[in-house]
Formats: C-alpha cells, structure tokens, sequence
C-alpha cells in the first residue's frame, strides 16, 4: 500500500518536473527541474528494488552531468531578454517533428499494453553483488566494448578541448 | 513494519542530527581555539568559562542580523541554496555505524539509522549533490563574485569527486563489499584498512579536504579574491546555514573516513577486555573511540586550514586531475595486482 502511494507520487513528480523542464522560460530553472526528474526516477528504480541502478543514475545524472548542464548554463548567462526569437519556419518543423513523436509513443505504448506482463527472474537481480555476477560473467565482452566506446569518446572529448598549438 | 521499529529508527535519527548540530556547533568554538592557538593567541574567553558559551551566543547573533534578500536575485532559489546545503550535510550519517549492536534483553540494538547495501555508493551520491547548495545559492544572489565562486566550487567539486571515488573503488576491491556496516566489522580488532590502502587514503583525506572546501582547497570562498565567494549575498541565518554545513560536512566526512580506513568502533584490545568489562561496556567504549577518532580527524582538518596556504586555482585543477587521478588509477592497479598476487606468482613459476 506504501509502496503504491510512493509510485503515485513519484510519478506525479516526475511528469510534473518533466513538463516544468519544457515549459520554464529561464533555462536555469530548467535544468533544476531536470534534476528533480531524476530524482523522482531513482525513487522509481528503489521501488523496483534496484538500488545499485537507482545511486548510480543519482551519481551519474543528478550529481555530474547537470551540474555540468547548470555550469555551462550559468557560464553562458542566458536570459529571457537575451534568448533570440526564432523564426516561424523552425517552431512549425519543431511542432510537426514534436508531434511524430508523441505518435510513436502513443502507438507503442498502446501495443505495450496488450504484451503479458513478466515477472523478473529473480526480485533481487537489481542489487549489486547479483548485478556484477551477471555483468560480468554472461555480458562480458559487452560490457568491455561499452568501456572501450566510453575510452574513445574521452580522447575525442579531450583532443576537442586542447588548444592547437601548430 | 512494527510501530516500536519506527519509533527506535526515529530515535537514531534524531541522535544522527542532534549529534550533528553539537558537534558542529562546539567545531565552531574549537576552530577559533586552534586558530588562536597556532597562532599564539587566547582565542574566545568572554562567554562562559574558557569561552564555552560562544557558540551559542554566535548562533544569537546570526539569528538577530537583519534578513536580506537582494532585489535582483530569484527569490525562491536564494532561499532554497543554503537549505539544500544544510539538507545535503545532514543526510549523510545515515549510513554511519555509530557503535557495535548492544545487546539488550537478548535483543541487539543498532546504532545506524539504514544499513544499506550499497552504502558507499549511498555516501558518495550525497556528496555528488551537495554541490547544488552552493551553485543554487551563488547563481541566485545575482553577483558576479557569488557566481564565480559558485562555478569554482562546482568544478573544483566534479574534479575532485572523481578521485575520490576511484579511491574508494581500490578500498572495496580488498574489503568485497558497499555496505558501510560490513567494512567496519571487517576491521574488527584486526589490521585497519589503512595498512592495505595508505594510498588510498592519502588520496581520500585530500579529496575529503577539497569536497568540504576547506583550506587550502577554500577557492569558492576565498577572501582575497571574491569578497566573499558564493555566499557574498547572504547575512543572517541563511549564511550560518553555509557557514554551518561546511562544519557538518567535515564532522561526517570524518565520521565517514574513520569508519573507512581506521576501524570505525573497533579498538585495538577490545576481545581481551570483553573479558573484564563485559561485552555492552566495551561496545559503549568503541562508540566513546569513534568519536576519539573523528575528533582527531577534525583536529587535522584545522591544522591544517591554520598552517597551509591557499592553493591557485590553475593549481588546484592541476593536483585534482594530473595528480590525484592518475595516483588513484596506479593505486587500483597496484591492488589489482596486490588480490591476485597468488595467481602471479603460480604464473611467474610455470
């Protein structure tokens, strides 16, 4: 009974945010109601007894990549006297591109609802020692490969930063 | 869950923040006593005998200075700044042991709020999020000084972060587990982890040192060059808030560092004086050694703010990323190599 009072809301917080995320003029205002998002969304991954996921998505997401966000935001000093207007050729493509999304989602979530529902394998496959057998004995060499995407992507990242010196 | 655990998980938590508040109150008054005496000086004597009474009446005071809110900022964050950074500090306790279970009535009584699985992980995304605290609170005071030092406190927090938590991952590599709990019972009356990890936690007690920005990594904060940093904007309680969550946050990553690397409650002697004291008083005696040990760890904290100069910030950046990072891989490595050292060897022979 908790537990479902908890889901309600955390899923009214986290469309709530989600919607503020758009519809807020002051992108700094933005990228905190971002934050709260994934807040709301780690307590949905506690619920579902994946705590290992849920710290990591707060670590990752909420601890480093917005405050990166809120850094180059804060950096950029973007107002709404400064933000420019955009034409009406780009809202119509943004609404148009927008809308074939929302259809996607709606078509695929209608499909989703007639698919019987599985039951996890094992309830405890989300805490982590269960987590890192499985990752790294059966996904092995995935896992590896993603790391090795993760290396390329830094050295790109870094050599995109380096001031040219020739 | 039983209303009788609730109230017992109420009543730890009110102990963690009670314990806190105390001690970071009375961090306050040893600051300046320390300050005062490296530096060959008296320090606080007035309120009370030997000055023990400033600390209150340095709360008096924060709480009677007028409350202003600049015209310009955004009013609702302005205020939600040193909140959430109060907020941050105080939630990390929750994953501390504070004392071996005491048994009573054949019931065991523990002495941590949530022993969760994934403590350290639990600790480090608390950390990950006090940063928003002081980026809010300077972004919304609408004040160049404020919002440079909130942008320095933000780097400087994300750079150091990462060593930090690689550091951590060389520590649960010897000790196999995340549970908080369980790293310390590990340590009981045996080796602590700082003999397996002197490395290690070199690397953590700097990165401990730059994530409560205190001296010599105070660059949001600093003096000379920001008027005041991130909190320029502030007076009244909102700045004792910051003021005061900077000294939360050295009591727990105090906490958190004994409890790591130096056996948390576990003394050394403790089995042989089960024996003569009973087991509940030596359990009492750990606790009393915990904080004997945090006390320690929150004196170096202010020798060191005391005896070090600031750092520049280029070289700041530098430490954190071409020092400490590549320092905390190495130490991964060399316990890599440490834990499989038998199937090397077998290697080496064959």
């Amino acid at each position: 009974m908790l537990t479902q009072y908890a889901f309600y809301f955390l899923s009214i917080l986290a469309i709530f945010s989600a919607l503020m995320v758009v519809f807020s003029r002051n992108p700094v205002h933005s990228v905190l109601y971002l934050v709260v998002t994934f807040f709301s969304i780690a307590g949905h991954y506690f619920l579902m007894n994946s705590q290992f996921l849920a710290m990591v998505h707060i670590i990752v997401y909420a601890g480093a990549i917005m405050v990166l966000f809120l850094y180059v935001i804060m950096m950029l000093n973007l107002n709404t006297d400064t933000e420019p207007n955009k034409s009406n050729w780009v809202k119509g493509a943004a609404v148009v591109t927008g809308g074939l999304m929302m259809l996607i989602l709606v078509v695929s979530t209608k499909s989703a609802d007639q698919l019987p529902i599985q039951k996890a394998l094992n309830p405890n496959i989300g805490l982590i020692s269960n987590l890192g057998k499985v990752l790294y004995n059966e996904y092995m060499l995935p896992f590896e490969v993603s790391s090795i995407l993760f290396l390329v992507s830094m050295v790109g990242a870094v050599m995109l930063g380096k001031k040219e010196t020739y | 869950m039983s209303s009788e655990l609730l109230f017992y998980k109420l009543g730890m938590v009110l102990f963690v923040f009670a314990a806190s508040m105390v001690v970071a109150l009375y961090s306050t008054y040893g600051e300046r006593k320390i300050a005062a005496f490296l530096q060959d000086r008296i320090g606080p004597n007035r309120a009370g005998p030997f000055g023990l009474l400033q600390p209150l009446a340095d709360g008096i005071k924060m709480f009677m200075k007028e409350e202003m809110l600049p015209e310009a900022s955004s009013k609702w964050l302005f205020v939600l700044g040193p909140c959430l950074a109060m907020m941050v500090a105080l939630t990390t306790g929750v994953v501390i042991p504070w004392a071996k279970p005491i048994m009573l009535d054949g019931q065991p009584f523990h002495f941590q709020v949530s022993d969760i699985n994934i403590g350290i992980l639990y600790v480090f995304g608390v950390v990950s999020i006090g940063v928003y605290g002081i980026m809010i609170g300077g972004w919304a005071s609408n004040n160049k000084f404020a919002l440079l030092g909130a942008l320095r406190a933000s780097s400087q927090m994300i750079s150091y972060e990462l060593a930090m938590g690689l550091s951590i991952v060389a520590l649960v590599m010897t000790t196999g587990t995340l549970s908080v709990n369980e790293i310390v019972a590990q340590q009981d009356a045996g080796i602590c982890n700082f003999v397996y990890q002197p490395l290690g936690f070199l690397i953590f007690l700097i990165c401990a040192f730059a994530e409560t920005n205190r001296a010599p990594f105070d660059l949001p904060e600093c003096e000379s060059e920001l008027v005041g940093g991130y909190h320029t904007e502030y007076s009244s309680m909102k700045l004792g808030f910051y003021l005061f969550a900077e000294y939360i946050n050295m009591f727990i990553s105090s906490a958190i560092i004994s409890c790591l690397y130096f056996g948390g409650y576990n003394f050394p002697f403790a089995h042989e004086m089960e024996g003569i004291l009973g087991e509940n008083m030596v359990r009492v005696l750990g606790f009393g050694f915990l904080f004997a040990k945090i006390f320690g760890f929150i004196f170096l904290f202010m020798w060191v703010r005391w005896t070090l100069p600031r750092f520049r910030y280029d070289q700041l950046m530098n430490l954190g990323w071409k020092v400490l990072l590549p320092l905390s891989i190495l130490n991964i490595v060399l316990t890599g190599l440490f834990l499989m050292r038998n199937e090397l060897l077998d290697l080496i022979i064959k």
